[in-house]
């Protein structure tokens, strides 16, 4: 039997890479990651794990580090927010290119400037082109299952890319909620041992990592990188089913909430998807059809299961924590919207941008999604296409 | 070199054969060729010690000429050549020869 603990996200997310015991840990400190590295180290002081940790002077000295370490075949991980991640930008797209199975936990919050260290997705969506997988998380549980399905997603021989797991600065980050924690052994048994095929630490073999590659193999190189990322989003549908055999909880792409005969439909990603599930059920009491798709792959971009999950609804809200200036909408509303334009029938949907730099979230706000929902579904009129939640005029 | 498709090569862009940047021409690179007056030249091989492309040909002692297969260009062994016996000469007027115009 595992166990059942109360843990915040980030002791969640120390707890997991615990039982991973990657060979290599080279992280940098920023709120609100801070605690999963600072719960790791004591792990290493303790002896609880075999981790080499190195205790790097900047992010980009941290990926470049777990740069190092994967390709000498070691499994690395690190972990980071916002301008952190900022400051490893360069360096994640080439450990996508060398295809670099590196896992990282994000803890999503705001970029700078103005200085805010709350929660919003413009750090991870900021990475989406980068080459990285990205798997979101709802809770602390999503975090401890998302970062264990992610070794073997990342070191899976189709895929060989890099993983990022998000989870909400401080909403989840540091918020203690109760997590299910398998046996060490299960999880050691269901990662299995990290091999790359061309160590360079393997002197038998030598081989030249990150040369010259101009006009005439970059765009073979990058061709390839577009099939392993569309490969991953099989894989993470497999490694999810092997995941419910030894902890009875599954995953797919995306999840389904109450998506059957739903005619006004909220999709989200992260924290708020939990909310949005509150007032689903509430909603559902009073006879009014509503429903959530929760992304949980948003690279992979699961765009005919997203289709297919909308095409029959009345009415679609985008809720997007993040914005891309001057485009007509959030990251999550231009995929979702593009997914939509194949499908016959043409769905309603609108965007609203919400909770930037940690502005909060609440039933009340979700619930007028729902009304504008329910009202476009009556008169098939978008009034405003891209909207702002919580959002002082 | 046949140009390889995108399934036929090593991922991530490893080279997984030592020594193969040979296979590989960089001497479309070259905006001045060097030319060796071998009349100045006294076979010192200074030029040889210091290109770093490798492109000093050298048999038994003696310089028999350049690679410019991969010879860039760069001008090194002009400028390090004690008798002042390598000119880097514009392409251009090589183009321009092979053409049959002045």
């Amino acid at each position: 039997m595992g166990k059942i603990v109360g843990l915040t996200g980030d002791e969640t997310a120390a707890e997991a890479m615990r039982q991973i015991n990657p060979d290599v840990l080279a992280a940098y400190p920023i709120t609100p990651q801070t605690e999963i590295v600072q719960n790791f180290s004591q792990f290493v002081a303790n002896g609880v794990v075999s981790t080499e940790m190195i205790r790097v002077e900047s992010e980009h000295s941290a990926m470049s580090a777990c740069i190092g370490a994967a390709a000498s075949g070691a499994r690395a991980m690190t972990a980071t927010s916002a301008n952190g991640l900022a400051l490893m930008w360069e360096i994640c797209y080439i450990a996508a290119s060398y295809r670099l199975p590196i896992v990282m936990p994000l803890v999503n919050r705001a970029l700078s400037g103005p200085i805010n260290i709350h929660c919003d997705h413009s750090d991870s969506m900021g990475a989406r082109d980068s080459g990285w997988i990205q798997l979101y998380s709802e809770n602390c549980q999503e975090i401890y299952d998302n970062l264990i399905q992610a070794i073997r997603i990342a070191e899976d021989k189709e895929v060989l890319l890099p993983v990022m797991v998000t989870l909400d600065g401080f909403i989840i980050s540091h918020a203690m909620e109760r997590v299910e924690i398998l046996e060490d052994e299960k999880v050691t048994e269901f990662i299995g041992e990290y091999k790359n095929p061309y160590s360079l630490l393997d002197v038998d073999n030598p081989v030249t990592w990150g040369p010259l590659d101009l006009y005439d193999y970059y765009f073979e190189h990058k061709r390839q990188q577009i099939e392993a990322i569309e490969k991953a989003g099989e894989v993470i549908q497999r490694v999810g089913k092997e995941f419910k055999e030894i902890s009875g909880r599954s995953y797919e792409l995306m999840e389904n909430y109450r998506l059957e005969g739903a005619d006004l439909v909220i999709v989200a990603a992260g924290s708020t998807a939990g909310t949005v599930k509150a007032v689903v059920n509430q909603l559902r009491e009073e006879g009014v059809k509503a429903g959530l798709l929760k992304i949980r792959a948003f690279r992979p971009f699961p765009v005919r299961e997203v289709s297919q999950a909308l095409k029959n609804a009345k009415a679609v809200a985008i809720l997007d924590r993040s914005v891309s200036f001057g485009a007509e909408g959030g990251p999550i509303f231009l995929e979702i919207r593009s997914a939509l334009f194949e499908e016959a029938k043409r769905v309603p949907v609108v965007n609203y941008i919400y909770g930037l730099g940690g502005r909060d979230i609440g039933i009340d706000e979700i619930k007028a999604v729902y009304k504008n929902l329910e009202r476009i579904a009556q008169t098939k009129k978008i009034e405003k296409l891209v909207g702002y939640l919580g959002l002082r005029e | 070199m046949k140009e390889k498709g995108w399934k036929e090569i090593p991922l991530g862009g490893l080279i997984l054969e030592a020594g193969n940047a040979e296979k590989y021409a960089t001497g479309g690179w070259r905006t001045y060729r060097p030319v060796r007056d071998e009349k100045k030249c006294n076979d010192c091989l200074l030029c040889w010690v210091y290109c770093p492309d490798s492109s000093i040909i050298v048999e038994e002692a003696k310089i028999k000429g350049f690679d410019y297969e991969h010879c860039k260009g760069c001008g090194i062994c002009s400028a390090q050549c004690p008798k002042d016996a390598i000119e880097m000469v514009e392409e251009t007027k090589f183009v321009l020869q092979e053409k049959g115009e002045q």
